[in-house]
């Protein structure tokens, strides 16, 4: 990539790659992509690849075989998208190497359908002309955080540029003021995607307005949600959108150097952000005299260790000092002494991978997505008992039943919908009552959940309420710090009372103390981690009263997850005498003779089922 | 500058303060009080115990009094009903997995999480999983401190006074969650890492969690040996302090009363380290004018200046482990405490016609390093063990409880000869500073013939709580003997505390400072802040204590250590000269190179 040394030049640019695009649509035959992000290359993507590549060019087809993002349909891995010359392009799912003959075979040379095809569900938001604005008339999705994503090579400076990238910069370089950028991301009305919610515009605005002669722009990919993975997504699709986003945040608010703390647990994601910080550099987008102005701006990476409090920024700052990772009361807010006791502004990859199309589309068109107070879309990773796990990306004021049953395609083997993890760790369950709620920042809130990053875990009648609060207190009583009090002991105390409860041992007392020590956490913890630690605890309380009763009055789990509460029951009249369970239970806890009804010995059964599985005639029961 | 000034509104109560000012301070100002545990006075804020969590209108959640900053028109409620019920919450939190052994604990009745709890009247039945004792072993691997994690509440004091007030950082946060703990590098024994056991971390816990090792039963097993002689030597910052642990005003000196009370106790003889602290002067004051004189006039190159104090043995340890390379700017004289009992071992005896092996030596000392300096292997010159025990002002408070003494009603007596003597001189040891006056006073007459050019003998430069103070002396119409130092303008530095120490050290190092003689004492303020020293510490208790020294200094009738007559009579008829060969032998010592890790 040759160095850019204006915003004319970028354009020249863009247009000689449109005009060498165009000319290999006419040479190729046809375009395959195969998704070559985390998801696609676990289920086997890069081998697919391989075989699109080997075997195209072995059958004589003039093809280009390309590598991009994810595309969102995650639980089809390894998916492709196949576009003939002057067609649509079509996706396939669940894309193995029969399948890909095939596809090459009937689809490629013939132009007759295969199976695995995925109707293409979302439109994207672009600003690019000559891109086809192919929206179904029905789709419930809008792309902005994810629009590169399964559409260009995040291995190729070329292609992001060709799709209007590093335009914005350009534009807020050449025609705005720092505080008139910051008025349009203000009024744009984008608020933290990383589950604070501050007004984005808002926090870049107190950064430029602390004086310091050094500051800082943070990039926070510490995704540590369990269940959530849109940011590994954005940085292995799209490592661009954020360079630049941040390039822009950064003249807003007078830093010169920008930090990307990540995971070191996303090796990909790090891999190709780091390639592309390269290419941004070469291409003079990165470094000093950015496009020929008198901005200068460059980015380094700080890894974490997967620390889940360090997501919080404070903590985040601490961790990349080389700290502990422990979060700081505020104020200070960092956008007045962070990273070094310098100014710093701290937003998350979606966050930032909104930005650019603010700026190529204008604030007032991000303005007319979403609700009155939650503007633009909302990236979810629908994980769970859903059937299509992957991740969407609707508009604030979606609905959770369009994003469950529609996008998502319901519940998984037709079980019954029983409730949705929304905001991680730190949200809430929600449940039927709540599924055509509008997703927003308030409404999450006030249903006693909290957007939190995007993580969307769905559940179904198999599972049980109080198992899937003592789980996530689980997960917060390990990634709490331990600094103040309350999280530290009051998580582990809570986490205990549930144990309790789910061994059968909990009372009435007990539930007052869970939920008034709950109430205590909450209200007197340091950080956020502590402060929304006991949500899944209150939330369930709150939606599942009736099993935490059950548990603690009938000694009863409905959904059969409590295997202290559980008894197995051979009935008599059902009974054949098979032996079958007999035979194969592991500790020898069931006896009979042969055709007479059998029985289980309670104080040797370890309730592992597999009595319940190889009954062909009904006799288990369980109570 | 005129600051910008905010007015509040405190339980309805209007106040206005200083913009900056925390909640909590702003509450003091009104006599209203906040319970604290993780805040202290001379450390940052951590804001993270949150039982000073107090409501204010308008806001979420509570606030943490000590870290929230007022703000203008701010409704602060500290006794709301939601305020007590979280505080009382916490505070059962914390118990829950407190290891409540409170009649054995040596923090007994000064614990403040025993305090808060009783406020609260809350016991430790709230939540189930009590702590399980065995789970965590006590640390008493180092002679001076003990650590027993099972009643830590991580407020992290210790891990702020080791890194802040002492760079030191031998303890620090490890492991997350529920798992987190105070420990060291490598969760080494405490005697194994760099721990320069200087007790402020003993001095800010909050709990029992750290305390000194204690020697109180072996103290008493030698007294009630009918074979033994038991000599006792209290270290000037103790009589400034002692009565803070049993009823008496901060700041009173209750040196007569002490004296007495050690005779009750069974001390068969009640000495004074000051004494030694004269002998100190006159051995380090010599120490330097050799230097001087080597590296002036002989241009000895080997000569090291500056030349360092070495009375403080937790800046032996920090300077062994830290800047080894800088062990030959130490003065090589042992410290009082130390001096004192290869003097007891040798002269006491033989004057007292006692075979040293039958003898006890036990000192009073205002600090917890003080212990492991006595069993360190060079501390034998006598033959044997020099000092035998050492107690802090904390553990002779609790052998007086234990002896039934009324402290408060005991007459003042004075101190037993021999070594028990002393002057102005030794007693300002026990502040920052005091060595260098002390000193000043001696070497300026030594060379001049006349006093210290300053009103009073009072050297007012080197007196304070700065950090670090530095002060020049022109030294003008010298005896003949001393006319290489004619116009010499002497450059001192003072440093208290670790981390002043460690900015000085840096400074000479980097060869941005140059001085001729700089006195370290490892804790803040001194002696009188010493790890041994009565809980709790601040800076209005430590000067209360300062000035009491300087108070007992103006009201003794000799100031200069070389008019100290036992002092004078001991070099006649044992030592002979500062530096001779006995001094060499007895008196001084020499150090080793520790690593970091």
């Amino acid at each position: 990539m040759i160095r850019i040394g204006s915003m004319a030049a970028l354009e020249d640019i863009r247009k000689q790659l449109l005009q060498e695009q165009q000319t290999k649509q006419q040479e190729n035959q046809v375009v395959v992509k195969v998704a070559l992000a985390t998801c696609g290359i676990a289920s086997g993507a890069r081998d697919i690849l391989q075989f699109f590549s080997a075997e195209l060019e072995k059958r004589n087809i003039e093809a280009a075989v390309l590598q991009t993002g994810c595309m969102g349909y995650c639980y089809a891995e390894p998916t492709v998208e196949v576009c003939r010359r002057g067609q649509e392009p079509v996706i396939f799912g669940y894309v193995d190497e029969k399948r890909a003959d095939d596809i090459i075979e009937n689809y490629i040379k013939k132009g007759v359908m295969v199976d695995g095809l995925i109707p293409k569900n979302f439109s994207t938001a672009c600003h690019c002309e000559h891109e086809p604005q192919a929206v179904p008339e029905k789709s419930k999705q809008i792309r902005i955080a994810l629009r590169n994503c399964g559409v260009i090579d995040p291995a190729s400076i070329e292609d992001y540029i060709l799709h209007d990238g590093y335009h914005a910069l350009a534009d807020v370089l050449n025609r705005m003021t720092p505080e008139e950028a910051i008025e349009e991301v203000i009024a744009s009305g984008l608020k933290g995607r990383g589950g604070g919610g501050f007004l984005t515009g808002q926090k870049w605005k107190l950064t430029r307005q602390s004086q310091s002669a050094q500051k800082y722009v943070v990039c926070n990919a510490d995704e540590g949600d369990p269940g959530a993975f849109m940011d590994r997504s954005i940085l292995e699709g799209d490592p661009h959108s954020v360079i630049e986003a941040m390039a822009i945040c950064a003249y807003c608010i007078g830093a010169g150097q920008g930090l990307v703390y990540i995971r070191a647990e996303y090796p990909l994601a790090i891999d190709r952000l780091l390639h592309a910080i390269g290419q941004a550099r070469e291409a003079g987008l990165l470094g000093s005299h950015i496009l020929g102005t008198d901005f200068h701006f460059d980015i380094s990476l700080r890894y974490g260790a997967g620390a889940f409090v360090c997501g919080e920024e404070t903590a985040l700052i601490h961790s990349m000092e080389g700290h502990r990772g422990e979060p700081t009361v505020k104020p200070p807010f960092p956008s007045e002494a962070g990273y070094l006791g310098k100014p710093t502004n701290v937003n998350n990859v979606e966050t930032f991978a909104c930005i650019p199309l603010i700026f190529r589309l204008g604030a007032a068109w991000f303005n007319t997505i979403g609700t009155a107070n939650s503007k633009g879309t909302k990236v979810f990773a629908l994980a769970g008992k859903i059937n299509k796990v992957g991740l969407v990306e609707v508009p604030m004021g979606t609905t959770l039943r369009d994003v469950i049953f529609d996008i998502g395609g319901g519940i998984q083997h037709d079980k019954q919908f029983k409730a949705v993890q929304t905001g991680g760790p730190s949200g809430g369950c929600l449940t039927a009552k709540h599924l055509d709620t509008p997703i927003d920042y308030e409404n999450l809130t006030k249903a006693g959940s909290m957007m939190g990053s995007g993580g969307m875990i769905v559940m179904d009648e198999d599972d049980c309420m109080v198992s899937v609060a003592k789980y996530y207190l689980d997960f917060t009583v390990e990634e709490s710090c331990g600094k103040c009090s309350p999280c530290r002991i009051g998580n582990k105390r809570l986490h205990e009372i549930l144990e309790k409860i789910t061994r059968g041992e909990g009372s009435m007392d007990d539930l007052n103390k869970l939920r008034n020590l709950a109430h205590v956490v909450k209200e007197t913890s340091l950080c956020g981690l502590g402060q929304s630690s006991p949500n899944p605890v209150l939330s369930t309380m709150e939606n599942f009263w009736e099993e935490y009763l059950e548990h603690v009055s009938d000694k009863k789990c409905r959904a059969g997850v409590c295997k202290a509460m559980m008894k197995y029951f051979i009935l008599e009249e059902h009974c054949v005498g098979c032996m079958a369970c007999a035979r194969n239970c592991p500790v020898n806890a069931i006896s009979g003779e042969k055709k007479m009804p059998h029985t289980i010995d309670q104080s040797i059964c370890i309730k592992c089922g597999v009595c319940f599985e190889k009954c062909k005639f009904n006799a288990i029961e369980i109570r | 500058m005129s600051k910008y000034m905010v007015n509040l509104k405190i339980n309805n109560i209007p106040v206005t303060v200083e913009e900056g000012t925390t909640i909590l301070e702003a509450a003091r100002k009104l006599n209203i009080s906040i319970p604290t545990l993780c805040y202290h006075e001379d450390l940052s804020v951590a804001g993270n115990c949150r039982v000073c969590l107090v409501e204010v209108a308008g806001a979420k959640n509570l606030a943490a009094s000590c870290a929230a900053p007022v703000s203008e028109g701010m409704e602060v409620n500290t006794n709301s009903k939601n305020v007590r019920t979280s505080r009382r919450h916490v505070v059962e939190l914390l118990l829950s997995e407190h290891n409540a052994d409170c009649t054995k604990c040596f923090k007994n009745g000064h614990c403040e999480l025993q305090d808060l709890a009783s406020e609260y009247r809350i016991g430790d039945h709230v939540f189930i999983d009590l702590v399980k004792p065995q789970d965590k072993v006590v640390d008493i691997s180092s002679p001076s401190i003990q650590k027993d994690d099972s009643k830590c509440i991580r407020c992290q004091r210790c891990v702020r006074t080791c890194s802040e007030l002492q760079s030191v950082s031998a303890l620090a946060v490890c492991y997350k969650g529920d798992h987190q703990r105070i420990s060291t590098f490598l969760s080494k024994p405490l005697h194994e890492v760099v721990c320069t056991n200087c007790g402020q971390c003993v001095n800010r816990c909050p709990t029992g969690a750290l305390t000194e090792r204690t020697y109180i039963e072996e103290v008493w097993d030698a007294i009630n040996d009918p074979t033994k002689h038991v000599v006792v030597e209290t270290a000037p910052a103790v009589r400034v302090a002692l009565g803070e642990d049993l009823g008496i005003e901060t700041g009173t000196r209750v040196t007569g009363k002490m004296v007495s009370a050690l005779r009750h106790v069974g001390f068969d003889s009640v000495l004074d380290t000051d004494f030694t602290a004269d002998l100190t002067i006159l051995e380090e004051g010599n120490e330097l004018l050799r230097r001087l004189k080597k590296a002036l006039v002989e241009k000895d190159e080997t000569v090291r200046l500056p030349m360092f104090t070495s009375c403080s043995p937790g800046w032996i340890k920090f300077i062994e482990h830290t800047y080894s390379d800088f062990l030959p700017h130490l003065s090589t004289c042992k410290s009082p405490q130390q001096m004192f009992g290869a003097l007891a071992k040798t002269y006491y005896a033989q004057k007292k016609n006692i075979n040293a092996k039958n003898m006890v030596v036990v000192s009073i000392m205002p600090c917890t390093a003080k212990k492991f300096e006595s069993g360190r292997p060079e501390m034998r010159d006598s033959g044997y063990q020099d000092v035998d025990y050492v107690l802090t002002t904390r553990e002779l408070a609790m052998m007086i409880k234990q002896a039934g003494i009324d402290f408060a009603k005991m007459e003042d007596t004075a101190y037993d000869s021999i070594m028990g003597d002393s002057t102005g001189a030794g007693v300002i040891f026990g502040n920052t500073g005091g060595v260098m006056e002390a000193a000043l006073r001696t070497a300026y007459e030594v060379v001049t013939g006349r006093e210290v050019p300053f009103a009073n003998l009072n050297i007012v430069p080197v007196r304070g709580m700065e950090g670090v103070k530095e002060a020049k002396v022109m030294i003008k119409d010298v005896l003949p003997e001393w006319s290489f130092l004619e116009g010499v303008e002497l450059s001192v530095a003072i440093a208290h505390g670790l981390a002043n120490a460690n900015k000085v050290v840096q400074a000479v190092r980097d060869g941005k400072a140059s001085y001729h003689f700089i006195e370290i004492m490892g804790c803040p303020g001194g002696c009188i802040g010493g790890g041994g020293q009565p809980i709790p510490t601040n800076p209005e208790i430590r000067q209360k204590r300062a000035d009491a020294i300087y108070a007992e200094d103006e009201g003794l009738p000799k100031r200069k250590s070389h008019d100290n007559p036992e002092v004078l009579h001991l070099y006649k008829e044992f030592l002979g000269e500062p530096l001779g060969h006995k001094s060499h032998d007895l008196l001084h010592t020499h150090y080793k190179a520790r690593k970091r890790y």
